[in-house]
């Protein structure tokens, strides 16, 4: 029984909300490591950009509420997410057509286009914040959980809960879909193969009679529709603050990098290894020591590291890899 | 550093004397012209130049990572704190006991801490074979819990001391100005140990690195109460010599009888004073800073690290170590960094971690540079005074601004938000002049030559 109690708290603190993080990194990773492997920079913007997008979904997700429209159990927030993805995807083709689109004419440095992101970066962080504001927002609606803690308890009789968030299923099944959708499209339709021959090597691809703009076009286009779903998933889980988003570029690049930058598989798994090692290493492991060593009570939390620091947790997997592996777990792009 | 480069700057030798005057005429006007666009005392005027300057010494350890050697360092934000520990732990009073209680079990906590690594490094590069991560996992996780066992009960008895006024371990208790070199010594220790992991591989990946030292360190500062009290802030850090406090000020009559002499109001004489002087050893540094910039940039040194930047390969053909040269150049930039993070605590009296914002502190600084112009100490320096000006009254004239586009809507929802949302219309502000510098006029207001 103990035995079995000590895995249902592992489960419920652990295994469940790092696997729900860990989808939400992987969509986020998968865009940068997109805009790297085709347009060859690495964003900085792209935390804004899923702010931004999160942003107009809520707005959206308001109009929606104000209007009496709801999704039944679901947050209304997913019939707003295809709004919020095509704004988005608006904006970021915007930004290409002023900005970025001249850099790849005169085939600039990556780093300098790097600074140029980072200019882009500035705008959609100030434009986020005029249209929503620096404060916490919570737009969750709906049913709030799949299988709660005290349903759980009285069905198995368990000391120990097992709670399931209904945002935490939603995230799962959604990032499943999308993660799907991008792999059949890069591997079975005509654009997606040209975008991955783009990717492998530019000047064949050109030679062969592939349309560079719209290769170009398409990126932009999936990566603002993994950025808004990455963050509106992000704001479902957890809440909305513009700061906190920028703070995930560090875990998404992390995780892009860890997965060899440019290459989409790798991403999600990067995701995944550092979600699940930021939890584990930041959750306190004392209750779980307890089930498992009968009649043990340890003096501390059992904690590794405290949750402030769950940024280095990323850091120092990025370190390590960068020392033992450059090119990441799977094999990534040289540029 | 693009490949774009138009032809040489109008102006000439002329144009750097001419964009200062400009600069300088700027500073007059704010401290003489009363207007909406300016405040007209010198008080602000002086305030804004003390911290221009500061701005100015991050753009010139900026300019010398991706000026003379094309690194992008995006955790400025982390060096600058982590100079701004030095104050902190240098002109600080020491907390009575607390050396006792926990100081030399958190020394020997480290010690145990960087024995295990060297440990670890020692003997992943001696053995082969299947046990070596075994045995290499084996040595970091014993080494770990030891170091906890070590540093848990200490921390705790130093954040028990007197937790609501201390609770840390407090500094040496020496002259303020010494802790500026010791925060350059600081900065250049972390430096050297996310360049040593990150260069030499994908160019990238150091502002990824540099990103997640920045979050890190200033993540620390928030939490290590035992270290610099965390959010509780440290308040009063003596001021560096030979700037005086204004209550002495007023309080000392040779100090009265001058300013009634000279007609002026003791309290406003006090506090331009106090920013005069502030400015004046400012100046002092950044002149310093310059000179041996200058003296660098010219020297075989300096056409190395340029040659290097412009073509890599070319330079490690000629027999350049590339990596390690970039190594030495980081490590200098950081510095440079840390020294203006413990310039500035000395200036604020108080080390408040959660101020340290990046968009502020580490992506604003990136602005100053690539305006100013890069690859030019001149321009870096320009970029910083003018930019930080600029910052601080584009948070006054947004809301101006956005109140005169807001008279027409009457007063609503839409006004309120329109005008909450003002302050925040400088971050656009500053992202549109970067991509306009980065595409117009790639080498900024002063190029390099």
């Amino acid at each position: 029984m103990d035995l079995l109690n000590a895995f249902i708290a592992v489960l419920n603190y652990v295994i469940v909300p790092a696997t729900a993080y860990g989808a939400q990194l992987a969509l986020g990773a998968l865009g940068v490591t997109l805009i790297y492997g085709i347009l060859r920079f690495s964003n900085f913007a792209h935390g804004d950009t899923m702010a931004f997008g999160t942003g107009l979904t809520i707005l959206v997700t308001w109009g929606l509420q104000a209007m009496g429209i709801s999704f039944g159990p679901l947050p209304t927030a997913l019939l707003a997410l295809p709004f919020g993805i095509a704004l988005t995807a608006l904006f970021v083709l915007g930004t290409d057509r002023v900005v970025y689109r001249y850099y790849r004419k005169v085939r600039a440095a990556p780093v300098y286009i790097t600074m140029v992101s980072v200019g882009v970066m500035f705008v959609m962080n100030g434009l986020t914040r005029v249209l929503i504001g620096v404060d916490e927002i919570r737009f969750a609606d709906g049913e709030r959980f799949l299988i709660s803690a005290r349903e759980f308890k009285t069905i198995t009789g368990l000391a120990e809960p097992l709670a399931i968030r209904s945002t935490q299923a939603i995230t799962l099944v959604t990032a499943g879909l999308v993660v799907w959708a991008l792999f059949w499209f890069l591997a079975k339709t005509r654009t997606g193969k040209s975008m991955r021959a783009y990717s492998d090597n530019e000047d064949l691809a050109l030679l062969s009679g592939i349309d560079p703009n719209k290769v170009v076009m398409v990126t932009w286009i999936i990566a603002a529709a993994l950025a808004t779903i990455a963050g509106t998933l992000y704001g479902l889980d957890k809440s909305f603050k513009a700061f906190n988003y920028f703070q995930l570029l560090l875990p998404i690049f992390a995780a892009a990098i860890v997965g060899g930058l440019g290459n989409p598989l790798g991403a999600i798994a990067g995701g995944f290894v550092i979600a699940y090692s930021e939890v584990a290493v930041t959750y306190a492991w004392k209750k779980v020591a307890m089930y498992l060593v009968p009649g043990w009570e340890p003096e501390g939390l059992l904690q590794l590291l405290s949750t402030e620091y769950k940024f280095a947790v990323s850091f120092a997997i990025l370190i390590i890899v960068l020392l033992f592996k450059p090119t990441g777990l799977f094999k990534g792009k040289s540029v | 550093m693009s490949t774009h480069q138009p032809g040489a700057a109008k102006g000439g030798k002329w144009r750097a004397p001419a964009l200062f005057g400009a600069l300088a005429v700027l500073f007059i006007l704010e401290g003489t012209v009363s207007n909406a666009m300016f405040s007209g005392h010198w008080d602000n005027a002086l305030g804004i130049l003390r911290v221009g300057l500061i701005s100015a010494i991050l753009a010139l350890g900026i300019n010398i990572q991706w000026g003379y050697a094309g690194l992008f360092n995006a955790g400025v934000v982390g060096f600058l704190a982590l100079g701004g520990l030095a104050p902190v732990l240098v002109a600080m009073p020491p907390t009575e006991g607390a050396f006792e209680a926990g100081g030399w079990s958190i020394l020997f906590a480290f010690a145990v801490a960087i024995v295990t690594l060297v440990i670890a490094v020692a003997l992943h590069q001696k053995m082969t074979g299947k046990a070596r991560g075994w045995v290499v996992a084996a040595v970091l996780v014993l080494g770990f819990f030891s170091y906890r066992a070590l540093f848990d009960p200490a921390v705790e008895a130093i954040q028990a001391i007197n937790p609501a006024a201390t609770g840390y371990l407090g500094g040496l208790s020496l002259p303020t100005l010494i802790s500026w070199p010791v925060g350059m010594v600081l900065a250049a220790g972390a430096a050297w140990i996310v360049g040593k992991t990150a260069l030499g591989l994908r160019s990238d990946y150091l502002s990824i690195a540099t990103l997640g030292i920045g979050e890190i360190i200033v993540a620390i500062l928030k939490n290590e109460e035992w270290l610099a009290r965390g959010v509780l802030n440290v308040n009063g850090i003596p001021r560096p010599w030979p700037v005086p406090y204004e209550t002495d000020l007023q309080q000392d009559p040779a100090f009265m009888e001058r300013m009634a002499n000279l007609g002026t109001d003791p309290m406003v004489g006090s506090t331009v004073l106090v920013k005069l002087l502030y400015v004046a050893l400012f100046v002092g540094v950044l002149a310093m800073l310059m000179w041996a910039a200058q003296l660098a940039l010219n020297s075989p040194w300096g056409r190395m690290m340029r040659a290097i930047r412009d073509n890599e390969v070319a330079a490690s053909a000629m027999g350049k170590n590339v990596t390690g040269r970039h190594l030495q150049i980081f490590i200098l930039g950081c510095s440079v960094l840390g020294l203006a993070g413990a310039m500035m605590i000395s200036l604020d009296g108080q080390m408040t971690p959660s101020s340290y914002n990046p968009l502020r502190y580490t992506f604003l600084i990136w602005v100053m540079v690539i305006v100013g112009g890069s690859g030019n100490n001149w321009g870096a320096v320009l970029g910083g005074l003018l930019i930080w000006f600029v910052w601080i009254k584009a948070g006054e004239w947004g809301p101006l601004m956005m109140d005169l586009l807001a008279t027409g809507l009457g007063d609503g929802a839409v006004k309120e938000h329109l005008l909450d949302a003002a302050p925040h219309m400088r971050l656009v502000i500053m992202g549109v002049i970067l991509l306009l510098v980065l595409r117009f006029s790639p080498r900024g207001l002063l190029p390099e030559r």
